[in-house]
């Protein structure tokens, strides 16, 4: 287990620069993402994008203004979690906190700031009834090991870049392999299209196009057995299925922090505008996952928010001593 | 066009006729959150979270952009009929009017 002052989750811009105003005094920060990269959203949706924004650049793209904090940040040495998602949160012995993510590691700090943008990236579910219950017995959003497909009936369903990769691979294991499409075209790689519609006409693989999942058919163990599909012409199939694969895109959640018992208003944290406090103490929340009256969801509103927030958690992590507030002018930036 | 006037059916079949101005860049997505209608638009008007989706009932309007095409084309239960509103630009009402309902999908 590894220790630090305090322990931000996500690596958006926001988060990163909380690293900087938490290292101004001298409080160490370790910052977990479920993202493999730093920079959130700059990085993942639009890092060509130029930003106008951001004071002293009257244009900078994304995906720089990434590479410019890091830099900024650098002297303070934060440490990453990446690739993690943060899912347990934990009161323990004076006042700290023990972050648990998905694979096991575990973060204990003495101070929380949840810096999670739009909350993390989770599969878009359809609407089919008895689709939870089934989850793990047979339906699936993520493939991790095609492998496990092996000598099994899959039905694909969606029609995006990553359904026509995964019917691409799982066409070589699985027994037997359908592609389930609403529309009658792919938007998606036109080359990937091309291939999965010759390896439909050539028999390898069932293409229904056009056709919408309907319903769920579960055996008696409660194990999925059969995706019923209807076709444009409104006519019914019943495909006999091991698996169903709904791959259609990802959706920001808030996630497992909506468990944390933080107040929350729609799918924002609420936090004072004095520390960027939640409602619970020691937990702060800074940038697009925060509300408060007046919230802009502003890259350059979460900096601010960063500034004030690590003077909050110096006075909660210090028993409410409060730090000393110097200009980087006069006393530059100390590295930690 | 200084206004523009939509006929709003919420999720439980409740219509509303709202009046919004122009000129202020609204989208149709701000334009109904400022209105009280529970819209998450989780993603604050990028078309990648598709929870400010409507259904277009009538009224002429601005075609759909690639971005928006894609992320509608990744639900699951499309409609032809729908669109996102945050896409939408309230001066893009050709008319000053239109009839929209609100999608009762979650994505």
């Amino acid at each position: 287990m590894m220790e630090t002052d305090v322990c931000i989750v996500g690596a958006g811009p926001v988060g990163l620069f909380a690293v900087f105003e938490l290292g101004l005094l001298r409080l160490k920060a370790h910052v977990m993402d479920t993202l493999p990269v730093v920079g959130g959203q700059l990085a993942e949706i639009y890092p060509r994008k130029p930003i106008y924004d951001i004071p002293g650049y009257p244009s900078i793209l994304a995906g720089d203004l990434v590479d410019r904090l890091m830099e900024q940040i650098a002297p303070f040495h934060p440490s990453f979690g990446l690739g993690q998602k943060v899912r347990g949160l934990e009161a323990v012995e004076g006042g700290r906190w023990l972050v648990s993510s998905e694979n096991g590691d575990q973060v204990l700090a003495g101070a929380v700031v949840i810096a999670g943008g739009l909350g993390c990236f989770e599969p878009r579910k359809p609407d089919l009834v008895g689709l939870e219950a089934l989850e793990g017995r047979g339906v699936t959003y993520m493939i991790r090991d095609p492998q496990a497909f092996r000598g099994r009936k899959v039905v694909l369903a969606g029609g995006g870049d990553s359904a026509l990769d995964w019917t691409l691979q799982l066409v070589d294991v699985a027994e037997e392999l359908t592609l389930v499409h609403r529309s009658s075209a792919f938007r998606g790689a036109p080359e990937s299209a091309a291939r999965v519609q010759a390896l439909a006409d050539s028999g390898r693989l069932r293409l229904l196009t056009s056709t919408s999942l309907l319903s769920l058919q579960a055996n008696g163990d409660g194990w999925l057995e059969a995706v019923l599909v209807q076709t444009q012409g409104q006519e019914t199939l019943s495909l006999v299925a091991d698996d169903l694969i709904p791959l259609y895109g990802l959706t920001p959640q808030l996630g497992p922090i909506a468990d944390w018992g933080l107040a929350l208003d729609a799918s924002a944290i609420q936090v004072n505008t004095e520390t960027y406090q939640t409602s619970v103490p020691g937990i702060f929340a800074i940038g697009d996952i925060n509300t408060y009256p007046g919230k802009l969801k502003l890259i350059l509103s979460g900096f601010h928010e960063a500034a004030l927030m690590a003077h909050g958690a110096y006075r909660y992590i210090h028993g409410g001593a409060k730090p000393s507030f110097k200009y980087t002018t006069v006393t530059g930036v100390k590295g930690l | 066009m200084q206004e523009v006037h939509l006929t709003v059916t919420d999720v439980s079949g409740t219509t509303q006729e709202l009046v919004f101005p122009t000129g202020m860049g609204l989208s149709l997505m701000e334009a109904l959150k400022g209105a009280g209608y529970p819209i998450e638009a989780v993603c604050g008007g990028m078309a990648l979270c598709a929870t400010c989706r409507v259904d277009w009932v009538e009224g002429a309007v601005s075609d759909p952009t690639e971005a928006e095409l894609d992320m509608l084309d990744t639900l699951p239960d499309f409609h032809p009929s729908s669109r996102l509103g945050c896409q939408i630009r309230l001066e893009s009402l050709a008319d000053g009017k239109a009839t929209i309902r609100l999608n009762p999908s979650k994505n």
